[in-house]
């Protein structure tokens, strides 16, 4: 009987839950429960109090404009614990609008906007939207992996010495110019790519489950093996058709 | 001027005839010409419209319901121009006019029915000033073309700002639509389910907020997504006392229900099903009742109205086959309340398509609750479509293992599979581009 689990924290999901980032939740739940680990989910809505304590693992989706100004509010009041949380090597993963939010600055409607400052990072507001199906290289897992997204943003993202989450195949990233996409600090994965992002890379979602483990028993834990087939095929499906678009 | 318009309108029609021969059905391409010919083609001809003008907008059910306040009008021997077939931007409402006038650029019509896209109305109003404009609902839809909801809604204000004397006929039990209707001098009427109808609480993804002020807001009873009587503890904003009430809806056959205005109640039934069928059809006999200033006769025309292409569509092919477009979360939530309607065993057909007309990103099947698929006494599951491994993965989260689904690479082998099952009635839940070509199939193989 395996007793070991994991609790996911989900940031405003009743602001930010635009793309479907609802899959990248089930993603986790469900390969955590395939296995037969235990998992809770908390969510935590705008104005209800935040905590992260006991959490292991935190999503922070993507939402409109207005949905991201609020949030910030409703964030910097909670800095210090979210960058307690982020040194003790909790696990964040951050999306679109999220991810503009971890930064020093990020733009809406031509005001700058200050951000959590959790990493060094910036955003601008570009004039044309970046819109499209994405093909990333990352590194982070040892190995090159291919990962598939979509990508919906206007904001340019520069990362300064922070090291990518990965390369730009195929599609724009984080700017459109230097080729990198998202951002990785410690166990903070900020990224643009929706698509959901981790139901098409389940050895994405498998790498944070596995760091989320690491940082609550102090050792990795043996995730194994699933059938993954649907999982392989869609990712086949979108590697195929995208890699190479034009 | 008068030789440009009229050009415009040779050229249009003449490019409305070559993309029928070459079996299209689109209609934006002479559109396209026209203006370009004559940038005032629309303006010069909606002018000559004689009564009023009437624009239906919104996310979901635009065609029907535009479509049916054109049949109502038609049936008390009105001359009517119509965007039938859905082409719902800037060009297809310039294809409508051209079709219809003559070819010395004279327009014979009492009313004109225009569906018109949300993104689009802010592009027609300096042409066409209509005198009603009808909001369905505000949903979710195609991010990657219309943007975030509040983009839509921005685009919709700065259209009506462009009109100031268009009265608006809305969704009163939406939060979203119904904010139109409050701080303006316009003349503004309501439509709203004013019952408790028994739905559960759906995940509300737009909405869930206060337009003005922010907070939650809070529910009497909902109906579906943000549907329902909706109050604002905070600043006060809620549902309107609606001028177009809806109650005793009945859905366990068919659906019926009871209208009143203006103290007088009239009943509604019809032998499709859907909870959003409500909407369309209260909200096409407002409408129709505003504009020609009286009540009318709307049974006969009802019980003709053929349901739009892909709407609850049924076929026979040895047993029923019901068709429905679902494109985006809240089409789809709808769809899937139909499906569980009905208790006999089915098999049941999904399937995805990313063209241009669908919208290139999907992520919106992730916000699809086919978790409720499991009550919906389901025997052979087809999924099917150019994003089939998608839905899949998404269909596997959702507990239905990848044994549990058979994924067909072609629409022609996917309908094929589902008639030949043993269910008693089949349903397909198809996007956009999907349901023309699953509609000439099923055609094809009703007709054999």
């Amino acid at each position: 009987m395996e007793h070991r689990s994991l609790t996911i924290g989900h940031l405003f999901p009743d602001l930010l839950n635009l793309y479907g980032d609802r899959g990248n939740i089930l993603t986790l739940q469900n390969r955590l429960l395939w296995r037969g680990f235990g998992v809770e989910t908390v969510t935590f809505e705008k104005d209800t109090p935040l905590s992260f304590e006991g959490l292991d693992l935190v999503f922070l989706g993507g939402g409109s404009d207005r949905e991201q100004l609020l949030v910030c509010q409703q964030l910097h009041r909670y800095r210090e614990e979210l960058a307690k949380f982020v040194e003790s090597g909790g696990v964040l993963v951050a999306v679109c609008s999220g991810y503009q939010l971890l930064g020093r600055t990020f733009q809406s409607h031509g005001e700058i906007i200050e951000g959590l400052s959790l990493l060094d990072i910036y955003t601008e507001e570009g004039e044309n939207r970046f819109i499209g199906n994405v093909v990333i290289t990352t590194e982070i897992m040892g190995t090159p992996l291919q990962i598939v997204g979509f990508e919906n943003h206007s904001g340019r993202t520069y990362i300064g010495n922070h090291a990518p989450f990965g390369q730009v195949i195929s599609g724009s990233g984080n700017n459109g110019a230097d080729g990198t996409c998202g951002v990785v600090y410690k166990n903070v994965l900020g990224t643009y790519l929706h698509g959901p992002l981790l139901p098409k890379n389940p050895q994405l979602a498998d790498y944070l489950l596995q760091q989320a483990f690491m940082r609550k028993y102090g050792e990795p834990v043996g995730l194994i093996s699933l059938h993954d087939r649907a999982e392989q095929e869609a990712h086949a499906y979108a590697l195929n058709r995208f890699l190479h678009q034009s | 001027m008068r030789i440009r318009l009229i050009l415009a309108i040779w050229a249009c029609k003449i490019g409305i005839s070559l993309s029928r021969l070459l079996g299209k059905k689109g209609t934006s391409m002479p559109g396209q010409l026209a203006l370009k010919i004559c940038p005032e083609v629309l303006s010069l001809l909606s002018k000559q419209v004689t009564k009023e003008i009437i624009v239906v907008c919104g996310t979901n059910g635009k065609t029907t319901t535009n479509n049916l306040i054109a049949s109502f009008l038609r049936a008390q021997g009105m001359q009517v121009v119509c965007n039938e077939l859905g082409a719902n931007m800037i060009w297809g409402v310039c294809c409508a006019f051209a079709e219809k006038a003559d070819i010395l650029g004279r327009l014979k019509a009492d009313f004109a029915c225009l569906e018109i896209d949300e993104a689009s109305a802010v592009k027609v109003f300096p042409h066409v000033k209509p005198n009603l404009m009808v909001i369905t609902n505000l949903f979710r839809d195609q991010l990657d073309r219309y943007g975030e909801i509040d983009t839509t809604v921005d685009l919709l204000r700065q259209a009506l700002a462009l009109s100031p004397e268009t009265k608006l006929l809305l969704n009163g039990d939406d939060p979203l639509v119904a904010q139109f209707g409050e701080k303006t001098d316009r003349i503004c009427y309501f439509m709203a389910v004013d019952e408790d109808t028994g739905a559960e609480v759906d995940d509300i993804k737009e909405g869930r907020f206060c337009v003005f002020c922010g907070e939650p807001l809070q529910y009497a009873y909902y109906h579906y997504s943000q549907l329902g009587k909706f109050h604002c503890n905070s600043c006060g904003y809620g549902r309107r006392q609606p001028d177009f009430r809806v109650f005793n809806v009945q859905q366990s056959q068919g659906l019926s229900f009871v209208l009143e205005h203006n103290e007088k109640q009239e009943e509604f039934s019809v032998c499709y099903r859907g909870f959003y069928n409500i909407y369309n059809i209260a909200l096409s006999y407002g409408a129709t009742t505003l504009v020609l200033g009286k009540s009318f006769d709307y049974q006969q025309v009802l019980a003709n109205y053929k349901p739009q292409i892909g709407r609850m569509e049924e076929f026979i092919v040895g047993k029923p086959v019901i068709l429905n477009l679902a494109k985006n979360p809240a089409g789809f939530n709808q769809a899937i309340s139909t499906v569980l309607c009905d208790e006999r065993e089915k098999d049941l057909l999904l399937a995805v398509n990313d063209y241009a007309g669908d919208g290139k990103d999907i992520s919106w099947i992730w916000d699809v609750d086919f978790e409720r698929l499991h009550q919906g006494n389901i025997r052979n599951l087809i999924v099917t479509g150019i994003r089939a491994d998608d839905l899949m993965l998404r269909l596997k989260h959702a507990g239905f293992s990848e044994d549990r689904q058979i994924k067909c690479s072609n629409l022609e082998e996917a309908t094929q599979r589902l008639v030949s099952g043993e269910a008693a009635v089949c349903y397909a839940l198809v996007n956009y581009t999907v349901v023309f070509s699953m509609q000439t199939i099923l055609k094809e193989m009703e007709g054999k």
